[in-house]
């Protein structure tokens, strides 16, 4: 198993953190993530092995977690609030017309694997919304118009 | 990103930087930064922790306590060290706040960890934004970096012979780690399940030491309050609720957005005024006034002042300063099982009535709204919400339960109305069919 | 800690401060409602069953969490409490399948339990409840996740009293779900503890399910038969083809040494008993081929054969068994002395018995109990694998530590998991322990033999400075230490105050077998055969010469001089690995279950009981005496104790020499007749038979038992705590001046957690949890 430089620099410097091992463990995993696709057997042998805990424990905290996953993902995760503020302001038809759109249902992926689609909880753009988070990108102030924009931005 | 408003009845204090350019942290120094911190080097901490407590200043994370005076319960003497955790994690519906402050003024909340340590003692602090927000933590690290290289932070800091370091720490996805005692098992590592309490994080915390842990509005007012001083602040907002506080406009508004406003606002101004009123001519149904956990009031129950104290004496809560509005065109019960969706799905599962409850509570009211209601299903709603509440091991139980009683006591009649198969009277042309349930 | 004052349900108690409200509450006869709680395990305060009303209070809380304070008032039962309680009740069974009808756990459930105390069977709820279809986690662990409460009892008892953390909680709110280390499957030490422990159908256990329901059963509370720890056990049995079966092992009544652990073994390993190979009929070799025949045709063969033997002054060797109950032990040593007139007598050694009474000689109250190990401020372990091999043992050490902070030293040769609780562990080269305890004796030079790269001359002086310094000091070592070295480390342990020893050895009874004399040398109670005394004023006749060794029996027979040799409950030929031909020149006896290796070359083999089906006592490791129940039972066999009575008897010798029935104090030992299928009246048939007076058999144990509570020191126990089910501690202390044997003669019986010996050989339940093993590394491997 091998991290980026990038990934391993910021793995050393989180480590010295804090009192004890795991505490980094949270924040690692999404970074791994984040360069790995999700979290594979491998990386999860990894971390628990670097952090001195087991399997099991690490996959018991990675299955808390909603942004954490075990499964690959598409290249570009489509998150779509339809939490209150974002329902009242058209978040179900963002998601409705996604799931047109991409041809998916929540949690699945593209055939092309370019996209996955998530229907989320609240990601604090309420007042900015409907929103919606490609990875961490926020778009926001949506409509199915410019949502068009946005999955069209992705497809290049 | 997130874009800013403005209204002539805000009163910036946290906001005065937003839109500054004050993540640079020369632009910082120039805008009064850090001046309060080494002002508080000068004092004695129980005078820092007074000045705090005599601001007025309630914590902005939801349950409004007295800030000073949660300072004060830390012991002077601790054989483990003391930490100060900020908490990021911003996840209530309704609320978007915090994020303004990282984008804008990320030293601000650097700085009030800093008071925070002095006033308790604590040479470590911790800032714990969610996981969604990654541009924010890429700004945080990068603020927090720049204050080590200035020596602001690190060994000896402002040459005082005090050592304090501050870190970065972030989430991955869970609401429930908003939790005081949740957060810091998840910064431990762990599953995000609050502790038994007491003992209280004030004295047992972060690896069994002695934790403060303010919401990252809270510690970005601190330095304002010892640089203008607690009298100045006190007397901006009403007694007992000193200063202002983001408020966050959601829903059916005219201009939704983040506004500063002194604590003790009227609600209804609010929404005409300051949110510019219901757009497209249609009526307000219902506020709520405080993130999604507060309960619901109605369009006759907005005259007060948005203080802790009177919101509560209202039947709701102030907490966390989301201000969701909704017209009359929208579905009381669709809203309710929305809600209830969302704290099914952010439930720990630690304890039996939120982890069952809320399922039961999902389930029956998808069913409710589809179409499928039987009347004793309207009873029952209110018996699971009302045998949860007060029941469960932390306060999301609660959560869950406060706004669903007062769905089912304050909108019986458009609960009937689904009744026998009845279609959803609201049902928007183009709506979605069925609401798919998050794993 | 000073106590403190409260009031409940308008009743004062007082309690001590720090006391858990529930505890308070329990101990003044008020029980409160509880799933998650469970004593000695972490609080979690997730089932809200405990809620009270404490006054002052706004809210209801939760007894398991709440400590008791001065003037605390509380109400436990009023009709808020009552609602709080059946409405967490009503959420349960929301989402349970209420599969009681075939649930193992039906009849024994707290949900049950609960749902009747609190009336919450009205159904309010209409929703499809969440499935999952049931999983096999491994060859004994099945979990039905939607009958699972979440009470995390499983989690922590694996976690933090057996120190695996096999098992997790995963997901979160209503997806939560307990979780095994491997995905799909566990890998652990299979104990069961988690489906003890599980208040629910959830966990159950594969040797069990849908075998029985628990009214259906009977319960017998016995003696674990596989290492030397002596696990108290309940065991569920039940009527079968060939008599009664053992169906279920637990220990839910925590009535015994061990609370409610058991080990793997305790727990399933009793299907060794109902294996198809058991032996349900005497064997004897006509034309060379062993060939069914009845008993009294083998007990006459026998008789004629070892009475000509011996009367021809041939040679006659007798093999005893660490299994046999201390009765049996006593009468096969008797029986041979004053029987066959021969002090060739032996059984297989797995410690140094004989050398710890010779050094405990003269200092009384100097063995500490099974008890004491969880309770002692400070522990010395040296050498042994506990985990491996003592997992009781293992149990009290590890929850010692946890729970009150005892501080364990660790001495080993290897890294052993017990080494996680370790305050202080100390790897040595292999085979150095008897340096170890010649150092720590104040033999400075001996140091030389364990200084390592990590532990310098300093570090050995600063244990042993901090040893000298700990009181009440449990000392435990392993066969590594034997011979002289025992008493050099009694020697070092007479300096600590209050130090007590343990020594280890590996199979139910050996300390029993010991005790009660199975060697050349020794009479019961470490009574050197040539000392005469009690045993040679009431015993009349025992040879004055020391007898063969098992190594010498085997040198005899090589040498065509052994012409007899009587092994009840052993397999030597199996264990050293012997060429059977060997013994063509002897006559061979053996009492067996099954056709061993040695049963296999015997002239007569005679089908035996195992522990599990008759009465008496066993001794562990630590010497203490515990009573055996009869549960099971298999027709067509026989105790050993039945036996050797027999065998005399039809040697034409007067039995009321050998057991002194009719006389003494007569007491009932439980199970022994009565109820239990046809036991009592195969004693009745034989008493009429021989006119004798059908007060008391020869046959049953009790009688001897007398024998030995007056005769072998250390085992004047009070007879009615024993026959109460309590275990009574004899000590080595008042035992003879024993004597110096071979080291070489103690030869471990290296089980593991999974293995144990010629019962593990037959055990299914063991052979699964091995085989999944080698099925899942070889893998593994493959890969
Ligand atoms: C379910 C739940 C979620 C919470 N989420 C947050 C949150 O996201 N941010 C926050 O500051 N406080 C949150 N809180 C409140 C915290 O527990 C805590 O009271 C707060 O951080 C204290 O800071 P304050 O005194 O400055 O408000 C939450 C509480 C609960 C019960
Ligand atoms: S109320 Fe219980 S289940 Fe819900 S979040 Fe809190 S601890 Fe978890
Ligand atoms: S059988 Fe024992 S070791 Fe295995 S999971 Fe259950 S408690 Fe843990
Ligand atoms: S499996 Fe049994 S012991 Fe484990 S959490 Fe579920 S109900 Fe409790
Ligand atoms: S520890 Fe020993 S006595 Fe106890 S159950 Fe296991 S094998 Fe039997
Ligand atoms: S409700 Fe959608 S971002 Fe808050
Ligand atoms: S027993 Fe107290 S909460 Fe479970």
């Amino acid at each position: 198993m091998k991290f980026s430089d990038e990934f391993e620099t910021r793995f050393t410097m989180m480590a010295r953190h804090y009192p004890t091992k795991r505490s980094v463990l949270v924040p690692a995993l999404l970074y791994a993530q984040d360069e790995i696709g999700y979290l594979s057997d491998e990386v999860i042998q990894e971390i628990a092995r670097r952090l001195e805990l087991t399997e099991l424990d690490v996959r018991n905290v990675i299955s808390y977690y909603s942004m954490l996953t075990t499964k690959p993902r598409g290249k570009y995760n489509v998150q779509v609030c339809t939490n209150i503020a974002c329902m009242l302001r058209g978040g179900e038809e963002l998601f409705a017309h996604c799931r047109k759109k991409l041809g998916i249902g929540h949690k699945q992926t593209t055939q092309d694997g370019r996209f996955t689609l998530e229907e989320v909880e609240c990601i604090g753009a309420c007042s900015w919304a409907p929103a919606i988070q490609v990875n961490y990108d926020f778009h926001e102030n949506l409509t199915v118009e410019k949502l068009d924009k946005v999955l069209d931005g992705y497809q290049k | 990103m997130a874009s800013l408003v403005s209204h002539p009845d805000e009163v910036k204090v946290v906001s005065r930087r937003f839109g500054q350019g004050a993540t640079n942290i020369d632009r910082y120094l120039e805008l009064d930064g850090y001046k309060a911190v080494q002002k508080a080097f000068a004092m004695e901490p129980d005078a820092i922790i007074n000045e705090v407590k005599n601001s007025g200043l309630r914590g902005r994370g939801g349950a409004g306590f007295s800030t000073g005076m949660k300072w004060s319960f830390v012991p002077k003497q601790s054989a483990k060290p003391k930490y100060v955790l900020c908490n990021g994690d911003e996840s209530e519906p309704g609320t978007c706040k915090d994020r303004l402050i990282f984008e804008h003024d990320p030293h601000a909340v650097i700085e009030g960890v800093m008071i925070a340590a002095l006033a308790v003692g604590s040479q470590t602090g911790y800032i714990y934004i969610r996981g969604e927000y990654r541009y924010l933590s890429i700004i945080m690290q990068k603020a927090l970096a720049d204050a080590y290289a200035r020596g602001f932070l690190g060994k000896n800091i402002f040459g005082s012979g005090r050592d304090l370091d501050i870190y970065w720490h972030g989430g991955a996805g869970a609401y429930e780690v908003g939790e005081e005692s949740a957060l810091m098992e998840s910064l431990e590592g762990k599953r995000g399940i609050p502790r038994i309490r007491p003992p209280f994080p004030a004295v047992v915390g972060l690896w069994g030491g002695p934790t403060v842990i303010n919401n990252a509005e809270t510690l970005a007012s601190v330095p304002h309050i010892i640089l203008g001083g607690a009298e100045w602040y006190a007397k901006v907002g009403t007694p007992k609720n000193g200063g202002t506080r983001l408020f966050c406009l959601s829903g059916n508004l005219e201009k939704p957005g983040v506004y500063e406003l002194p604590m003790g606002y009227n609600l209804r101004k609010m929404i005409y005024e300051v949110g510019g009123g219901i757009p497209n001519g249609r009526e307000l149904k219902a506020v709520v006034p405080g993130g999604s956990s507060t309960p619901v009031l109605l369009p006759e129950e907005i005259d007060i002042s948005m203080d802790f104290d009177s919101v509560a004496k209202a039947g709701s809560m102030l907490g966390s300063g989301g201000v969701v509005v909704l017209d009359d065109t929208n579905c009381i019960v669709k809203f309710a099982l929305r809600t209830m969706k969302f704290y099914r799905h952010e439930s720990c599962g630690w304890c039996i009535p939120c982890r069952e409850g809320t399922d039961w509570l999902e389930k029956t009211l998808t069913r409710f709204h589809a179409g499928g209601g039987l009347k004793k299903d309207i009873d029952n709603i209110q018996y699971l919400s009302e045998n949860m509440l007060g029941r469960t091991f932390c306060p999301l139980g609660d959560a869950a339960a406060m706004p669903t009683i007062a769905f089912v006591k304050k909108f019986r009649k458009e609960f009937e109305d689904h009744l026998e198969g009845r279609p959803c009277p609201f049902e928007r042309a183009g709506a979605v069919e069925q609401l798919p349930v998050l794993a | 800690m000073p106590d403190v004052t409260l009031t409940v349900d308008g009743k004062k108690l007082t309690a001590p401060a720090g006391t858990l409200l529930i505890e308070a509450c329990k101990s003044a006869g008020i029980e409160i409602p509880s799933f998650c709680y469970y004593p000695n395990l972490s609080l979690q305060g997730a089932c809200r069953m405990c809620l009270v009303k404490i006054e002052k209070m706004p809210k209801l809380q939760t007894a398991c969490t709440t400590v008791v304070t001065e003037g605390m008032i509380v109400t436990s039962d009023n009709e808020e409490v009552r609602q709080a309680r059946k409405s967490m009740v009503e959420l349960l069974l929301g989402n349970h399948p209420l599969d009681c009808p075939v649930c193992d756990a039906g009849g024994e459930c707290e949900l049950q339990d609960m749902t009747f105390s609190y009336g919450a069977a009205e159904s309010k709820y209409m929703e499809a409840k969440n499935h999952k279809d049931e999983q096999q986690w491994s060859p004994v662990v099945f979990f039905d996740r939607p009958r699972c409460i979440l009470c995390y009892r499983c989690v922590r008892v694996c976690g933090e009293g057996m120190d695996v953390w096999a098992l997790g909680v995963q997901n979160r709110g209503v997806s939560s779900i307990i979780a095994p280390n491997k995905e799909d499957h566990l890998e652990c030490e299979e104990c069961g503890m988690c489906i003890d422990i599980c208040p629910v159908g959830a966990l159950t256990s594969g040797a069990y399910r849908y075998k029985t329901r628990p009214w259906e059963m009977k319960h017998v509370g016995t003696i674990c038969t596989h290492c030397g720890d002596g696990c108290k056990t309940t065991l569920g049995v039940r009527r079968s083809d060939s008599g009664m079966e053992i169906v279920r092992g637990d220990n839910r009544d925590k009535s015994g040494i061990n609370n409610d652990f058991l080990c793997i073994k305790g727990r399933y390993a009793f299907d060794f008993a109902h294996h198809p190979d058991r032996l349900m009929q005497p064997l004897i070799r006509k034309n060379g081929k062993l060939t069914p025949a009845n008993w009294e045709e083998a007990f006459e063969l026998i008789g004629k054969r070892f009475a000509e033997i011996r009367d021809h002054d041939g040679m006659i060797g007798v093999v005893g068994s660490s299994r046999i109950t201390n009765e049996e032990a006593y009468l096969l040593s008797k029986f041979a002395r004053v029987v066959l007139k021969t002090n060739n007598v032996d059984h297989h050694r797995t410690a140094d018995f004989p050398a710890l009474a010779a050094a405990l000689s003269g200092k009384p109250d100097s063995t500490a109990t099974m008890r004491e190990v969880y309770d002692a401020p400070a522990i010395l372990l040296i050498g042994n694998n506990p985990t491996d091999q003592h997992p009781l043992l293992a149990w009290q050490i590890r929850n010692n530590v946890r729970l009150h902070r005892s501080r364990l030293y660790l001495i080993n040769s290897q890294t052993i998991k017990l080494g996680r609780q370790a305050a202080g562990f100390t790897q040595i080269p292999a085979g150095t322990e008897g340096k170890v305890a010649a150092y720590l004796a104040g033999d400075d030079a001996a140091v030389e033999a364990i200084i390592t790269e990590k532990n310098s001359r300093e570090t050995w002086n600063a244990l042993r400075e901090k040893l000298r310094g700990e009181q009440k000091l449990v000392i435990i070592f392993g066969s590594e230490i034997r011979g002289n070295d025992v008493a050099v480390l009694v020697k070092f342990g007479s300096g600590v105050h209050g130090a007590k020893f343990v020594c280890l050895a590996d199979y139910a009874n050996s300390r029993g077998a010991a005790d009660m004399g199975l060697y050349p040398d020794l009479l019961p109670g470490y009574h050197r055969v040539a000392d005469t005394g009690k045993f040679h004023d009431e015993w009349t006749s025992i040879p004055a010469t020391t007898g063969l060794t098992l190594p010498e029996m085997v040198d005899a027979a090589k040498a065509s001089k052994l012409k007899a040799l009587y092994v009840v409950g052993a397999n030597p030929i199996g264990r050293l690995g012997l060429d059977p031909f060997l013994f063509s020149k002897t006559f061979v006896v053996v009492q067996e279950m099954f056709l061993t290796e040695t049963a296999f070359m015997a002239d007569v083999v005679l089908p035996a009981a195992n522990a599990y089906e008759k009465s008496g006592t066993f001794t562990n490791t630590c010497g203490d005496l515990q009573i055996l129940k009869k549960a099971g039972e298999v027709t067509g066999t026989k105790s050993d104790f039945e036996m050797i009575v027999r065998i005399a008897d039809a040697m034409g010798f007067d039995v009321h020499k050998l057991v002194p029935f009719g006389a003494g104090e007569r007491t009932d030992m439980g199970q022994s007749r009565g109820a239990q299928s046809g036991e009592a009246d195969r004693h009745a048939v034989w008493l009429e038979a021989r006119g004798l007076e059908p007060k008391m058999s020869p046959l049953e144990p009790t009688a001897i038992l007398d024998e030995i509570q007056r005769l072998v020191p250390g085992y004047d126990f009070s007879r009615i705590n024993l026959l109460a089910g309590n275990d009574q501690h004899t000590t080595l202390a008042n035992s003879g001046p024993g004597a110096i044997q071979k080291p070489e003669l103690i030869v471990p019986a290296n089980d593991n957690l999974f293995s144990s010996g010629t019962l593990g050989r037959y055990s299914k339940a063991l052979h699964s949890v091995m085989e999944s093993r080698t099925q899942q590394t070889s893998e593994v491997a493959a890969d």
